[in-house]
């Protein structure tokens, strides 16, 4: 059986599962469910000075009838009073002495601030600090959150006032509303964070309605950019994440990764791309705590399959697969072959491709069932039809090598050989 | 016991004859199932519907919250969408062909997707389509059953003044006179007949029927064409001795009255034999049961698999408890003091196969007896012959005959539906009025 076992900065914890700074883990009596549920760790909801928040708070993406495939919010950091949080903390940090305690701060901003946060932090006996540089919404108007993640110098500064006093493990958590994350990593690491994690959420719309044209969520008649997280932004997330795991000094220290992480798939995926642990906030938001039974099932069912021991093993092991465009080998051809026995009729890869892609997808009409075949001659491709395809293994892509060594765009462009033929 | 009525209390009349697919009852569903559709391309679903509704546009148009369009959809290939998504057999239909089945899953349940817009935009009354302005032409159309109202409304649409002349004193035809009560309600057809005419330029003339009150040489005269949607007409006769006893009786009267009276005052014997296996016999079985029948039994020629109804209404007749006596043919009914005692069958087997490429169903000589008090006789239903033949129509044994462009015989005389198909089901009827309604047109060079 595999080991799940994770250690994230000398941080130990039964699995590399953590509740994301949220609501799921702003309160005692919440932490102490997940904690029974199984969630190996927590980053307390963000601690800073008391705020007020409105109602109300979120709004979501829904598609075709699947609800929140991405999730909004307007709030804020927690809007408890701070001693309260503290001694919760405090509490929870000695029922459960096996689970990753991490609380995200972010004080007012100056030096003293946040010395005085650290140092109460550090009292309740919490294993690690993640600075939030990345909330988007309502305290970047204070110059706190976003504002701070988003200047590689400003972040800097306030990772050195932390690491000042810091005895415990920090990590910076990192805003995604930049085109480069690269930057504030460079810098915050220059300033001795212990480790990174991204994303936090990125500021969106995320829909209107159409009958008060107030766009959602609704405060009393108006709205703001909220932040926006849940399965749409994993992409995004996985990007960025990548572009740490490829840096020099970025991929030095340990990073946790977080947005959209609903299964345990998508978790090993950000593994692969070179996160040591993942969080997760939507997916609870949406489900419960519950959730994580199958996280950890299905990793470590998917680990003893493939065979690895401990989580170490496969960290990172995707980062190497993903290159330059230029670099990638243009005699390497693959064309769609439709398996008549699994093929349903609904035509859907003809219309994508007739209409979209390469018209090649040759329509043979019958009655009711038209009959779908591959014009190999003109597809590319590009997999278009075997996405939309709603048969697995129905449409596979195989492969026919324009040529059998490897040649890459500069190396096309230096022998000057033809370009496109279609 | 004997023919009786009111054999079941007014609580178990209404239960046997409520709703047989009822309709989703929240948005929510709708919205569910709508959202299973993959929206096949040049989809085999529409392709199978005889009036080709785009059925995964008006399903898309569920699941975007365009109810109204998705209503405009249906409509606009078949005006008699609401009661076509309660009645048609979609197993052999749209539904049969949808690309889950290849999958072995369960199907999209299209009909059910369609009866909820279209439910709505009835019951909203929506306006969905305007009638050109007249052009100063009459049409005349003898019969408000679907093929009726299907051409009237397409013929009204382009500014044409339709009359209709209809011999019941209700329209929807055989939706209204001889579906099973359990698919629609005679309020619901009546809601749906005042949809359809309400584009207005529709006048329906009831109570005037065509070679009694009212004559085909008068209609051509007094209109610029004339369109024939007049159904198929009584019971075939068995043709054996004891037909007139009393106990028996047709199917197709016998829903007659089952669609015009109180469930209460409808009689039904204790044993009960239906002849015949068509969707008309069916529904004489289970209706009868329904009414508190005590045994139900069909009896058919041929065997399960020549059946001329489908699988679903089949199970439907096996699930209401009726039973099934297979290649056997009704020989004569005995009486006792005139009224039917007993059914002496003969006993069939199957031999080559016939014109309907079925196996034919060949006497072995054999026969046995059962006890009844009741033989409703559904072998199937004939055209008006001699209504046909008196007008000098064209006609193959009462259909009446029609070219490509739905014109019969007689010029400016169009015809569809049962009428000339010799009874199909609401769908084709409905599509033989869009036809004619075309023909019509291209006839007064409109469009
Ligand atoms: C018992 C039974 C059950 C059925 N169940 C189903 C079902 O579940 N689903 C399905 O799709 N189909 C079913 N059908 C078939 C369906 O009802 C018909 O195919 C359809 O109604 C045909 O439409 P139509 O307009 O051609 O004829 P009809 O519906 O028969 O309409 C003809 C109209 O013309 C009128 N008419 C006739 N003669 C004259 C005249 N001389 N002058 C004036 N008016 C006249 C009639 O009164 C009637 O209103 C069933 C049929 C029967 C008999
Ligand atoms: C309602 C809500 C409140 C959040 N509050 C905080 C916060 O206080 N501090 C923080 O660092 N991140 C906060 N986040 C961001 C999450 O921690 C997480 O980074 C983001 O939601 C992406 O993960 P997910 O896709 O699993 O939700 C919040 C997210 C949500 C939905
Ligand atoms: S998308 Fe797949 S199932 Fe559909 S027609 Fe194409 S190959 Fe067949
Ligand atoms: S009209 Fe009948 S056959 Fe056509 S799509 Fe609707 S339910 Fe199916
Ligand atoms: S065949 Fe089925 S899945 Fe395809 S469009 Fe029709 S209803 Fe939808």
């Amino acid at each position: 059986m595999a080991n799940l076992q994770s250690s994230f900065l000398g941080i130990k914890s039964p699995n590399p599962f953590w509740l994301a700074s949220a609501p799921p883990t702003d309160k005692k009596i919440n932490v102490l469910r997940a904690f029974e549920a199984g969630w190996g760790g927590v980053v307390w909801k963000t601690l800073g000075s008391q705020v007020k928040n409105v109602s109300s708070r979120y709004s979501t993406l829904d598609y075709n009838g699947q609800k929140v495939m991405g999730f909004n919010n307007i709030e804020l950091i927690s809007d408890r009073p701070l001693e309260i949080n503290l001694k919760e903390i405090r509490e929870v940090v000695r029922e459960f002495p096996d689970r990753a305690m991490i609380v995200s701060l972010m004080a007012d901003n100056d030096r003293k601030s946040w010395h005085e946060m650290v140092k109460k932090t550090e009292d309740t006996g919490a294993h690690g600090i993640e600075l939030n540089f990345g909330c988007p919404h309502g305290m970047v108007e204070r110059g706190m959150g976003a504002s701070v993640g988003q200047d590689p110098e400003i972040a800097k500064m306030v990772v050195e006032w932390v690491m000042e006093v810091a005895k415990i493990p920090v990590i910076t958590k990192l805003t995604p509303n930049v085109h480069s994350v690269v930057p504030a990593a460079q810098a915050v690491i220059a300033g001795g964070t212990n480790g990174l994690s991204l994303i936090n959420t990125i500021q969106s719309v995320t829909g209107i309605d159409l009958d008060t044209l107030v766009p959602n969520p609704n405060v009393g008649g108006k709205s703001v950019f909220g932040g926006y997280c849940g399965p749409a932004v994993k992409p995004i997330a996985l990007k960025f994440l990548t572009t740490l795991s490829q840096d020099k000094i970025a991929k030095q220290v340990p990073i946790s990764g977080i947005g959209g992480i609903s299964t345990w798939r998508d978790a090993v995926e950000f593994m692969l791309l070179g996160s040591s642990n993942v969080q997760v906030c939507t997916s609870a938001m949406h489900y419960g705590f519950r959730i994580v039974r199958d996280m950890c099932d299905g990793l470590s069912n998917w680990m003893d399959e493939k065979g690895y021991k401990t989580i170490d093993e496969f960290v990172g092991l995707s980062v190497q697969n993903v290159t330059r465009w230029e670099e990638l080998d243009i005699n390497y051809h693959i064309i769609a072959n439709i398996d008549q026995d699994k093929c349903i009729h609904c035509g859907l890869c003809y219309i994508a491709c007739e209409d979209t892609s390469h018209q090649s997808i040759n329509i043979e009409r019958g009655n009711p069932y038209n009959k779908y075949t591959i014009k190999e001659e003109e597809c590319v491709g590009c997999n278009l039809c075997k996405i939309v395809c709603p048969v697995n293994d129905c449409i596979t892509m195989e492969e026919h090598r324009k040529a059998p060594e490897y040649l890459n765009w500069i190396e096309f462009q230096k022998r000057g050989l033809p370009l496109n033929d279609h | 016991m004997g023919i009786k009525n009111n054999r079941l209390s007014t609580e178990e009349l209404v239960a046997n004859f409520s709703d047989i697919h009822p309709p989703f009852e929240h948005a929510e569903g709708a919205i569910l199932e709508a959202n299973r559709c993959i929206n096949c391309y040049d989809a085999p679903c529409t392709k199978s519907c005889p009036t080709s509704i785009d059925v995964p546009l008006f399903i898309k148009q569920i699941s975007s919250g365009n109810i109204k369009g998705s209503a405009r959809t249906i409509f606009s290939s078949n005006i008699m969408g609401g009661g076509c998504s309660k009645v048609c057999p979609v197993e052999k239909l749209c539904e049969g062909a949808c690309v889950y089945n290849l999958r072995e899953e369960e199907p999209i349940s299209i009909a059910k997707l369609q009866r909820y817009s279209t439910g709505i935009a009835i019951h909203e009354k929506w306006k969905l389509f305007e009638r050109k302005p007249s052009n100063g032409k009459k049409v005349a159309v003898v019969g408000a059953g679907p093929a009726g109202l299907a051409c009237a409304h397409a013929l009204s649409l382009q500014g044409i003044d339709v009359t209709i002349f209809e011999k019941e004193e209700k329209g929807g035809g055989l939706m209204t006179y001889g579906v099973a009560a359990y698919k629609v309600t005679p309020q619901s057809c009546k809601e749906e007949v005042d949809y359809i005419t309400s584009i207005g330029g529709i006048d329906i003339q009831y109570k005037k029927e065509l070679g009694k009150d009212i004559t085909l040489a008068e209609l051509q005269k007094k209109y610029n064409a004339v369109f024939l949607g007049i159904g198929v007409g009584v019971a075939r006769e068995l043709s054996i001795p004891g037909e007139d006893l009393e106990g028996v009786e047709d199917a197709i009267s016998f829903i007659y009255n089952l669609r015009t009276n109180d469930y209460s005052k409808i009689s039904v014997g204790d044993k009960v034999a239906v002849i015949g296996m068509g969707m008309t016999a069916i529904d004489a079985a289970t209706q009868s049961k329904r009414l508190g029948a005590k045994e139900v039994t069909m009896i058919y020629r041929r065997t399960e698999n020549e059946k001329p109804c489908t699988d679903v209404e089949l199970d439907l007749a096996k699930l209401d408890g009726c039973s099934f006596i297979w290649l056997a043919a009704p020989k004569e009914i005995i009486g006792e003091n005139g009224k039917a005692k007993k059914l002496i069958c003969t006993k069939m087997k199957l031999g080559e196969p016939d014109a309907s490429g079925r196996r034919a169903p060949v006497d072995t000589g054999e026969t046995f007896t059962m006890d009844v008090d009741m033989v409703i006789k559904a072998a199937g239903q004939i055209p008006f012959e001699e209504l046909v033949a008196k007008s000098e129509l064209k006609n193959n044994g009462g259909k009446i005959s029609i070219t490509k462009s739905a014109e019969t015989n007689l010029k400016g005389v169009f015809a569809g539906g049962d009428a000339v198909n010799g009874g199909k089901e609401v769908v084709d009827a409905v599509q033989a009025g869009k036809d004619a309604a075309k023909g019509i047109l291209t006839y007064l060079g409109i469009k």
